[in-house]
């Protein structure tokens, strides 16, 4: 009985005995590229011809920034330009690839109590949305979707409530705030959750969102019970979304698999991948364009 | 090592600063997680008490699931219970789905065997004898229950307390069932956990500081109700 039990603890662990796969790269990313199922497409590919294998961990980029900014991860891939131009531009980064881009999209449901339907302009929509008080759900996270919201919701000029909190950091003090349009909990919802929650939740809301168009088009003809809300407001250029791939500096964190983390930028920038990228498909749709070459096919 | 200092920092800060954000979800996190553990214990321990005091066919095992139950994850209970009240559900008219009330109807199943369990545990050590001899002195059924109760209530608010426990730091049932909705359902727990999807980590742990604290205050209270019987 006694080495029965000892055995079972040694089952338990001998997993984590043997030593790490050296060609094993980490990579944080937003959800929006893993719920896409892009990544199933993408990252096998790379397996195959490199034997390097990633492991992703999907989060908002916010929190895939901050992997980065701690060194947990050797490469991120995300979508918020200009943040992430900040992080490599303060020593974090090695450089940025520009890799792909689609766009966001406003979806609410298709009775449309807010009347935006076919209108192009996204802050004139979103300024409708808020007048109508009608329901929208928001990421409140520090996604790149929710910095684009942030943007736009700048641009209605509807005066927007601001909450500060105030937190000690490196023993100072440092206020963090939360900015919205009024109506918290009536008709504004924060859910700080990931892009295909928000997704359930607006439709089970029957509320107004804000997508990108890759996460929807899974979501509404990738499963077998397609999500009840249609895209509403489209084409805005304010509704570009573009994605960057950044390998972690060597110069910072020494301790990651560069050369392998590189390999992946580079290869995501090639040919083979741009090709992949391109003719990425859910359900006969385009989800994301090409960056790098655009023509790639 | 300053992270942590930081947070503790922090947490003083944001409760010495009525921070309206903060303790509105300080708020919603006792009042969903007490009326859970309140409903859940006025449906548990009668039926702990009848569990125990009832012989009939198939006791044990009854016992043995209600103390496997005891081990139900938080996402099948949100699963279970999400499927009833999402619009396509059975209840979707009554559009549960992402309010308070969804919470604690899934926390009360969470911890309804919980409750159930340790009063059985606690009620079935008791001498039989005070049972019988309670009941030659002429109470009736709820005397008699009442007289177990008043012997055995340390062990039984040992239950609600671990309970109780278990709602305040579940995290799964009200992120799948509340959705997380600042200024509406929005939890100490996942307050943490978006924190943490967030970056801002000294934040995150600050909260988990004040929950700590919080639920100090409430086993401070718990203890009172106890009594020093058995203490």
């Amino acid at each position: 009985m006694r080495l029965l039990i000892l055995l079972f603890f040694f089952a338990l662990y001998s997993p984590s005995l043997g030593l790490a796969d050296p060609k094993t790269i980490k990579m944080a990313t937003t959800t929006s590229t893993e719920n896409s199922g892009l990544l199933d497409v993408l990252v096998p590919e790379f397996t195959k011809e490199t034997g390097i294998h990633v492991k992703v961990f999907a989060k908002g980029t916010g929190a895939a920034l901050r992997d980065g900014l701690d060194g947990n991860v050797d490469i991120i891939f995300v979508h918020a330009k200009e943040r992430e131009k900040a992080f490599v531009a303060d020593g974090n980064g090695a450089y940025r690839l520009g890799v792909m881009h689609n766009d966001f999209v406003i979806l609410g449901p298709a009775s449309d109590p807010a009347k935006i339907k076919g209108k192009q302009d996204a802050v004139a929509a979103l300024k409708g949305i808020a007048r109508a008080r009608a329901k929208f759900v928001s990421r409140g996270d520090e996604s790149g979707t929710y910095t684009k919201e942030q943007a736009l919701w700048g641009g209605t000029g509807i005066k927007l409530e601001e909450e500060t909190t105030l937190i000690i950091k490196k023993g100072k003090k440092r206020s963090l705030s939360f900015r919205h349009p009024g109506g918290l909990g009536a008709w504004y919802f924060s859910v700080g959750q990931g892009m295909g929650k928000t997704l359930t939740y607006a439709e089970e809301k029957r509320a107004y969102t804000l997508s990108d168009r890759g996460t929807y088009l899974k979501y509404k003809y990738g499963r077998k019970q397609g999500l009840d809300l249609e895209i509403l407001c489209q084409g805005d250029p304010r509704l570009l979304n573009q994605y960057g791939i950044i390998p972690i500096s060597p110069k910072k964190y020494p301790h990651v698999k560069y050369e392998l983390a590189e390999r992946f930028a580079r290869w995501l920038v090639s040919p083979k991948a741009q090709a992949l990228i391109a003719n990425f498909k859910i359900q006969g749709k385009q989800a994301f364009y090409p960056d790098a070459i655009p023509d790639a096919r | 090592m300053d992270f942590l200092i930081d947070s503790f920092l922090s947490a003083i800060l944001i409760l010495w600063s009525f921070n309206p954000d903060v303790y509105f979800i300080i708020y919603v996190s006792l009042k969903v997680s007490l009326s859970a553990t309140l409903i859940a214990s006025l449906l548990g321990i009668p039926t702990g008490f009848m569990i125990s005091f009832k012989e009939f066919r198939g006791k044990r095992a009854v016992i043995i699931v209600l103390n496997s139950l005891m081990a139900l994850p938080t996402v099948v209970v949100g699963l279970l219970v999400y499927a009833f009240i999402c619009r396509k559900g059975l209840l979707g008219i009554l559009d549960l789905l992402y309010t308070q009330t969804a919470m604690v109807i899934g926390q009360v199943i969470l911890i309804f065997p919980i409750v159930t369990s340790l009063t059985i545990a606690a009620t079935s050590r008791v001498d039989e004898r005070y049972r019988k001899t309670a009941m030659t002195l002429g109470a009736g059924p709820l005397q008699t229950a009442l007289v177990i109760f008043r012997e055995t209530r340390f062990g039984i608010i040992a239950g609600v307390i671990a309970a109780f426990g278990r709602v305040i730091s579940e995290i799964g049932i009200s992120m799948m069932l509340g959705g997380n909705a600042k200024g509406y359902t929005r939890t100490m727990t996942t307050a943490m956990a978006l924190e943490y999807d967030k970056g801002e980590f000294v934040l995150g742990v600050a909260l988990g500081m004040v929950l700590l604290l919080i639920s100090l205050t409430i086993n401070i209270f718990f203890k009172y109700i106890q009594g020093r019987s058995g203490a």
